[in-house]
C-alpha cells in the first residue's frame, strides 16, 4: 500500500473504532434495563405526578414528561433541582446521587406535590 | 325598572341565589350591581332608556386578563386572534376607558417574542395607559426579572404598586413569586409590610381597588384557586368603606361580596377553564369552535362617586354591546 494510503486506512480503522465504542457506550446508557444506569419515569398529567412517590436507587435518573397542555415547572422544596418551564411534551431528567427523600412540587402550580425517595 | 332579586337572604344581606342567577346573565350584556348588599340588575337596553339609575360613572375602566400570548394548544389555536377581538371590544366604548387594567398571564412562557406581541396588539387599543400585575406564567425563570424590566417601573420588590386616578386608590399586587411547596398564591411579608404602609394615611373614604393576578379569595384551594396570606392583606383593608378586588387566573366570571368588600375574577382572552371541580384539572377547558368567543371576554367597570361598589360589567368576545 502507498503511504498516503495506508495512512487513511489507519483512520478509517480508527475512526471506526472510535465510532464502534461511542456507539456502544451509547447503547447501554439508553437501554435502561437495569444493568447500567436505572432509572424512573415520572409523568406530569392533569397537574398530577405520576406516580406520587418514586423509590429508585441512588445514581439513578429520573425523567419528568409534561403531558399538559400547559407548562410546568419540576422544583425541589431543598433547592436541589430545577428544572426549566416544561412545555408540552418537554422532559427533565435529574441524577440522584445521594439517598434521601425528595419532596418537589410545580413551581408555578405550587398544589402540585410529589416525591422521589433515594435509597 | 330594574328586576331586584329577593331570594335566600341569609344573615349577612347576600342574595345567593340572586347571584348565579346574575351571573348567568353576565355573558349576555347584563349589568350586576352590588348596593347595600342587595343585587340589581339591569339590562343594557334599559340602562340606556334611563340614564340616571345612578349609573353615571366618574372613572371607567376596563380589566383584560390571561392573554397567554403564545399558548397554541387545541383550546384555542389562534390566541393573538381572540386577544385582537377583545381589543375591538374595548374599542367599541362610546367611550375610551381611562385605562387598561391586564390582571396577568400577559404571555404563556415568559418569552419576550410573546411579551412584544401582547405590547404590540394593545397598541391598537383606544385607552393608552395600561397597568400590568404578573401572573405565574409571566415569572417563569427568571424570579421576574424581565416583567419588571418591561412592566414594573417605578414598582417595588417582586413588582407590587399604587397609584390613583379621580380620588379611586389602586393598589397592584404580586401573588405568583417564591410560591411554596403545596401552597397557593402568596404575598410575602415584604408586600405585606409595604401594603400596611402604603394605605395607612388614607381617610376610610377613600374607595380602595386591589387588582392581582390569583384571587385573594378562596376560589377553590383544591386547584390552587386562592392566596395563602390573602387575610392579612385584607386586614390593612377592613377601615376602608369601598373595597374592590379584580382577579383573574381561573379563566372565568366569579364574584363574592364580604363585607365592605367585592371581589371579581375576569374571564381570559385566551382559553376557557373548567367550573370548580367540574373537570379532573383546571386546564385548558375545550369547547365547540364556534362557541370559543362566548366564553372569552373582558370586564368594564365603572366608578361612580357616592356608590358603594363598582359596577363590574363582564362582556364576552361574542355578544355585542348593547346601547
Amino acid at each position: 500500500m502507498k503511504k498516503h494510503q495506508l495512512r487513511l486506512s489507519m483512520l478509517g480503522i480508527t475512526l471506526t473504532a472510535l465510532l464502534a465504542i461511542a456507539g456502544g457506550g451509547l447503547v447501554s446508557v439508553v437501554h435502561s434495563e437495569g444493568k447500567s444506569a436505572p432509572g424512573a419515569e415520572i409523568k406530569i398529567d392533569n397537574f398530577s405526578f405520576g406516580p406520587a412517590t418514586v423509590t429508585v436507587p441512588a445514581g439513578s435518573v429520573v425523567t419528568w414528561t409534561n403531558h399538559d397542555d400547559v407548562p410546568h415547572v419540576v422544583a425541589s422544596e431543598d433547592k436541589s433541582f430545577r428544572s426549566k418551564a416544561l412545555d408540552t411534551d418537554d422532559k427533565f431528567a435529574f441524577t440522584f446521587t445521594k439517598p434521601g427523600t425528595y419532596t418537589y412540587y410545580c413551581a408555578i402550580h405550587p398544589k402540585m406535590t410529589a416525591k422521589v425517595v433515594v435509597q | 325598572m330594574p328586576r331586584f332579586i329577593r331570594q335566600n337572604q341569609e344573615k349577612d344581606g347576600i342574595d345567593r341565589r340572586g347571584f348565579l342567577k346574575c351571573m348567568a346573565w353576565a355573558g349576555t350584556g347584563a349589568l350586576c350591581v352590588v348596593q347595600g348588599g342587595i343585587l340589581k340588575s339591569f339590562t343594557l337596553s334599559a340602562l340606556a332608556k334611563e340614564p340616571k339609575m345612578g349609573m353615571q360613572g366618574e372613572l371607567s375602566f376596563v380589566q383584560i386578563s390571561d392573554s397567554h400570548m403564545g399558548f397554541n394548544k387545541a383550546a384555542n389555536p389562534d390566541v393573538v386572534a381572540t386577544l385582537q377581538a377583545a381589543v375591538a371590544k374595548i374599542n367599541a366604548l362610546p367611550e375610551p376607558p381611562a385605562f387598561i387594567l391586564h390582571t396577568g398571564d400577559i404571555s404563556h412562557l415568559s418569552k419576550p417574542s410573546e411579551f412584544d406581541t401582547v405590547d404590540q396588539v394593545l397598541k391598537e387599543a383606544s385607552a393608552k395607559t395600561i397597568f400590568y400585575v404578573p401572573g405565574e406564567h409571566d415569572v417563569l425563570e427568571d424570579d421576574g426579572r424581565q416583567y419588571l424590566e418591561r412592566y414594573g417601573k417605578g414598582a417595588t420588590g417582586g413588582g407590587w404598586y399604587s397609584f390613583d386616578q379621580k380620588g379611586v386608590h389602586f393598589i397592584g399586587l404580586v401573588n405568583v413569586l417564591n410560591l411554596k411547596a403545596g401552597g397557593l398564591g402568596y404575598l410575602g411579608e415584604e408586600q405585606l409590610k409595604w401594603l400596611e404602609d402604603d394605605v395607612r394615611h388614607l381617610k376610610p373614604s377613600t374607595p380602595i381597588i386591589v387588582f392581582a393576578h390569583i384571587p385573594l379569595w378562596s376560589v377553590y384551594p383544591d386547584w390552587g384557586w386562592g392566596t395563602d396570606d390573602s387575610a392579612r392583606a385584607l386586614s390593612y383593608l377592613k377601615k376602608f368603606g369601598s373595597v374592590s378586588v379584580l382577579n383573574g387566573h381561573i379563566h372565568q366570571v366569579m364574584q363574592k361580596v364580604e363585607g365592605n368588600v367585592t371581589f371579581h375574577t375576569a374571564m381570559s382572552t385566551a382559553f376557557p377553564q373548567p367550573a370548580p371541580g367540574m373537570a379532573p384539572s383546571p386546564g385548558p377547558m375545550m369547547v365547540p369552535a364556534d362557541q370559543l368567543r362566548s366564553v372569552l371576554g373582558i370586564a368594564d367597570v365603572k366608578f361612580a362617586r357616592g356608590q358603594h361598589t363598582l359596577a363590574v360589567m363582564d362582556s364576552t368576545l361574542a355578544s355585542p354591546w348593547r346601547f
